[in-house]
């Protein structure tokens, strides 16, 4: 249904507390790769910045709801391009993530389809008839998201398959999981613990051995788990002046999954406080968004991209401060990298979408 | 009825923002944590934070003779690095630092500037092969100038003037190209590994593991607390099956003619002496070379840098004679010809001259013995004639020609040895049987290394034995290094006792009046060879250039062995231009001088002539009131020619 779409109705609001957060990060980056051989990253991030932007413009401008009645097929898309990357992907640091696209640069589909997976699970629940999950429902959710998440275990990239989950979760938690479900899952989970520890690499184990014990191994993977506690905490209350953990680069790579800590040392407890009530803001104001949704469909779509962005947030920082075991998910605008800018931006893309079509009716 | 637009369940929305503010509040507890309650804590361990890994540099293996006397030594060797992992301010200590370490503070300070980009755990290299008082001046200001610290290094020392220089090869940085093959994968940028020669073939046992020393350090460079430390495993060393005493000899008799050397026992197939000229200084790349000068090595026409004794493939000339002797008389054909020689025959409608005309004489009547030692070219051409290419060729590889002998070094060539299907395969055209005649004098388009010559005619004195030549002792080396070669260690050819015999008493008579080498001559010493004088281009592109008579001279060529029949030493003499075979001959007579007179145990005369020997090698000094120095000096001594009965070379005073 076409009709004249405002821009009034753009949640402005959020896209402002969102360049915010973007804005901290690219100073961070600056300043975190100053000395460094990652020098002028920054400039890269705000490229990837501008071109996330232009991509959340063009993503508002479709309906969310045509988007919804071809999700079909794009599910089938990534399901193909995940097995393409399977088949043909580039092994790069030991796994297949990215495939070589003809005209040189790489493409990485996991971060597309986590896109998809969110349509595609928001229209399998707005779809059903019922208040409460039945067990067949139940197990066609899983299994929408079971499929991509395994074909993305075997690259074999666990922290992007962890992501799908949140998606999941959230999908049943609104789409009304039953207690006994619920439970069966966790059941089974906890007894596929043991199976799934020795499925994992050697450096998985290490990081979840390490995560318990960090100084058990202080110069290998427990060693970022260290430098990232030693360089929050040496932040104290106002931040570190000279920023000595990140700037001797005893933070090794510090732009991409550590910024916030490299952010927690520079600017101390008041500057970290500051960009988690940032975050809480631009996840309120969606969830306020999803509320205000036209159609089940939407806020389904809007709290998907809610539980992305919390998992990522809960997992990254967590891990900073020592609660999570290091896993290679970066921080939503924050953190440099492509993929992840980009995706962000497109997500809050569709958001945009279902909040400016929220009077249509 | 519950439909697409009943809304999602408020209450659980509103329990999800409830969940996304415990997740929060648990973050900001975890935050917490860190920066208030214990920021104490983390900002001292951020003070001692640093850990310093400093490499401890493996020193590569000696490389020895096979009597173990030291050719290839290491010397310690002190460099001077700046460190920036601390807080001190660099460009104030520059202009002390400089002093000290007698630089240029300008210079110090732009390199501090150049670094700055750097990641700070990087040092910065500011000076190679401090001397004994920078060392000091490092050491005792290790208080006012922390961020200066030494690192010890193992340079290579090889003997000096080229000595030995391609048998040998030399070291350097392991380069991209090289990363990228198979072999060297598990090598990293900055190793430094062989490049040529033995360094190269042998480089996995040669080159030892570095370690490294880790200490933590405060935020001004001090040292707080010493971790662990790897210890650095050193290379092992290599023994050659070379004779030190005949290498000096070799490289003395062929002095600065172009050309080659090689010495082997045809026994076993070991290397005894191995030159090439021109030669180049090893020394020079141990430092980093520069591009100049590597242009101007590897564009020199007379390649200093190719190992000519298994990498120059050439015209054998009459040297391929005893080859053919041996297919003639094998075939049964050579035993009954008798052919007059007047200068020259016609063969396939052209005239083929016989080089004896140059001394405006003939041969007459000449059968196989006088043919070999009077080298006529005549009688071969009609052998040449009556074998025809294709058993010509048969013989020549069953000896070896025109395949690599198998030897362990690296990057030898095959020579050509042509034949009927030779020609069609590489050029598309049949072999024209004319070309056969100037084979059967060793021109045309065969061609062989020095290497292949002494392995095919020590063979042949011995009865047939072909041996694959090596530079080291397998049954001294471990399994996983020895080169993997699809030559067999030993061969036996059959041949007739009887030929044998002819062939041999014929080689013992050209080092006679009688023979093309008469002034060769040893007394006393059953030498037996053959001579050899190629053309390295026709005669009438000579004609055609200018100055190309002295331009384009034949090349000398001699073979040797010691005693004629089951030889214990062949050698094999490549004199570029030298013209005629008896100047090989000589020297390839001195180097069969040495070894015999070694044997025997006599003082040689060769090795008292004008020259001294240098060589490399690491000795402890001894301080003028006679105690001995804790301090090793490298660098180059003189070998003073003895007058005794000792042997050539002496191992520096002082080192095993």
């Amino acid at each position: 249904m076409s009709r004249y779409i405002s821009f009034r109705d753009f949640d402005w609001l959020l896209f402002i507390f969102v360049l915010l957060l973007c804005g901290l990060g690219v100073l961070e980056i600056r300043s975190a790769t100053a000395h460094t051989k990652f020098a002028g990253a920054h400039i890269k991030q705000l490229y990837w910045i501008s071109g996330g932007i232009a991509g959340m413009f063009l993503m508002s401008f479709i309906n969310y709801q045509k988007l919804l009645d071809g999700v079909h097929w794009m599910y089938i898309a990534s399901i193909a391009s995940l097995m393409t990357v399977l088949i043909f992907g580039q092994k790069y640091l030991g796994a297949r993530r990215w495939i070589k696209m003809p005209g040189g640069g790489h493409f990485q589909p996991s971060e597309w389809v986590k896109l998809i997976l969110i349509l595609a699970v928001a229209k399998y629940f707005a779809d059903l008839h019922q208040r409460e999950l039945s067990w067949p429902d139940f197990i066609k959710a899983g299994a929408i998201v079971g499929i991509p998440m395994l074909l993305v275990l075997a690259q074999p990239d666990l922290g992007t398959a962890l992501t799908y989950i949140p998606i999941a979760v959230m999908g049943l938690f609104l789409g009304g999981v039953r207690w006994k479900q619920a439970l069966t899952v966790v059941v089974l989970a906890g007894l596929m613990m043991p199976l799934a520890f020795h499925v994992l690499k050697p450096y998985q184990r290490e990081r979840l051995t390490s995560f318990m014990q960090p100084e058990a191994d202080s110069q290998g993977s427990g060693y970022q788990v260290i430098q990232s506690l030693i360089a929050v905490g040496s932040g104290g209350l106002w931040g570190s002046s000279a920023g000595s953990q990140t700037h001797l680069a005893f933070l090794p790579v510090p732009q991409t999954d550590f910024i916030f800590a490299a952010f927690a040392e520079e600017h101390g407890f008041v500057g970290a406080l500051t960009v988690m009530l940032l975050y809480f803001i631009v996840l309120m104001r969606l969830t306020q968004n999803a509320q205000t949704a036209p159609d089940r469909a939407g806020t389904f779509v809007v709290m998907g991209v809610v539980a992305v962005l919390s998992f990522h947030i809960l997992v990254n920082v967590g891990m900073v401060v020592g609660f999570m075991p290091v896993t290679g998910i970066p921080l939503p605008l924050m953190s440099y990298g492509g993929s992840s800018v980009l995706f962000m931006f497109l997500a809050l893309g569709i958001v945009m979408n279902v909040r400016m079509r929220r009077f249509v009716n | 009825m519950f439909g697409r637009d009943e809304k999602v369940s408020p209450v659980r929305l509103t329990a999800v923002q409830y969940m996304i503010l415990a997740i929060f509040m648990f973050l900001a507890y975890g935050l917490w944590q860190l920066q208030v309650m214990q920021s104490d804590k983390y900002a001292s361990l951020a003070e001692k934070n640093r850990i310093r890994n400093v490499p401890i540099l493996a020193p590569r293996g000696k490389i020895l003779d096979r009597e173990g006397r030291t050719i290839v030594e290491n010397y310690p060797s002190f460099t001077a690095l700046l460190l920036r992992d601390s807080s001190r301010d660099l460009f104030a200590d520059a202009g002390l630092i400089a002093q000290g370490l007698h630089l240029d503070a300008k210079e110090v300070r732009d390199r501090i500037r150049h670094f700055a980009s750097m990641p700070q755990y990087q040092p910065i290299f500011l000076k190679d092969d401090i001397t004994q008082d920078e060392l000091a001046f490092v050491e005792s200001h290790r208080n006012e100038l922390p961020e200066l610290d030494t690192i010890v290094a193992h340079r290579r020392l090889y003997p000096r003037n080229g000595f030995m220089a391609h048998l040998i090869g030399y070291v350097g940085e392991v380069s991209e190209e090289m990363l990228n093959q198979p072999r060297w994968e598990f090598y990293n940028p900055g190793d430094v590994v062989g490049k040529s020669g033995v360094e190269l073939q042998y480089n996995q046992i040669l080159m030892g593991k570095n370690g490294s020393r880790r200490a933590m350090v405060n935020s001004r460079g001090r040292e707080v607390k010493r971790l662990d430390e790897t210890p650095a495993e050193a290379g092992k060393q290599l023994k050659l099956t070379v004779d030190l005493d005949l290498q000096i000899a070799a490289e003395q008799a062929l002095g600065d003619k172009n050309g080659a050397i090689v010495a082997m026992d045809p026994r076993n197939g070991e290397i005894l002496a191995m030159v090439s000229r021109p030669t180049f200084n090893p020394n020079d790349f141990a430092v980093r070379v520069s591009r100049n000068q590597w242009s101007k090595l590897v564009n020199d026409d007379d390649h200093p840098l190719l190992n000519k004794a298994i990498q120059a493939q050439l015209a054998p000339g009459s040297t391929f004679k005893i080859i053919m002797a041996t297919a003639g008389l094998q075939e049964g054909i050579a035993q009954e010809m008798h052919v007059i020689c007047n200068g020259g025959g016609v063969f396939y409608g052209r005239y083929f001259k016989c080089w004896v005309t140059a001394e405006h004489r003939t041969h007459g009547a000449v059968e196989i013995s006088k043919a070999i030692y009077q080298s006529c070219d005549v009688f071969f051409y009609t052998l040449a004639e009556k074998l025809g290419i294709d058993r010509i060729a048969k013989y020549a590889t069953l000896f070896g020609l025109g395949q690599r002998t198998g030897i362990d070094l690296p990057q030898e060539v095959s020579g050509v040895m042509p034949s009927e299907e030779w020609k069609v395969r590489n050029f598309k055209q049949k072999w024209y049987a004319g070309e056969t005649i100037s084979v059967g004098i060793g021109q045309g388009a065969v061609a062989v290394t020095p290497m292949q010559l002494a392995r095919a005619i020590g063979a042949i004195a011995s009865g047939g034995l072909l041996v694959r030549p090596h530079v080291t002792n397998p049954a001294e080396l471990p399994a996983n290094v020895i080169p993997a070669t699809d030559t067999p260690s030993q061969v036996k050819i059959p041949i007739d006792p009887a030929n044998w015999e002819i062939i041999t008493d014929a080689m013992s008579n050209v080092p006679t009046p009688m023979g093309t080498a008469g002034s060769a001559h040893l007394q006393g010493i059953d030498f037996a060879g053959k001579t050899g004088s190629s053309q390295t281009v026709s005669n009438a592109l000579k004609a055609k250039t200018a100055n190309g008579k002295s331009k384009y001279k034949d090349n000398a060529w001699f073979v040797g062995v010691t005693p004629r029949r089951n030889p214990e030493i062949v050698v094999a003499v490549l004199f570029e231009g030298g013209e005629h075979g008896q100047f090989a001959a000589r020297i390839a007579a001195q180097v069969v001088k040495a070894y015999v007179e070694k044997q025997r145990r006599q003082p040689t005369k060769v090795a008292q002539g004008s020259k001294k020997v240098e060589i490399g090698a690491v000795w402890n000094s001894a301080s003028p009131d006679g105690t001995e120095q804790d301090t090793l000096h490298g660098g180059r001594f003189l070998v003073d020619v003895p007058k005794k009965r000792v042997p050539l070379a002496a191992a520096a005073p002082g080192v095993q």
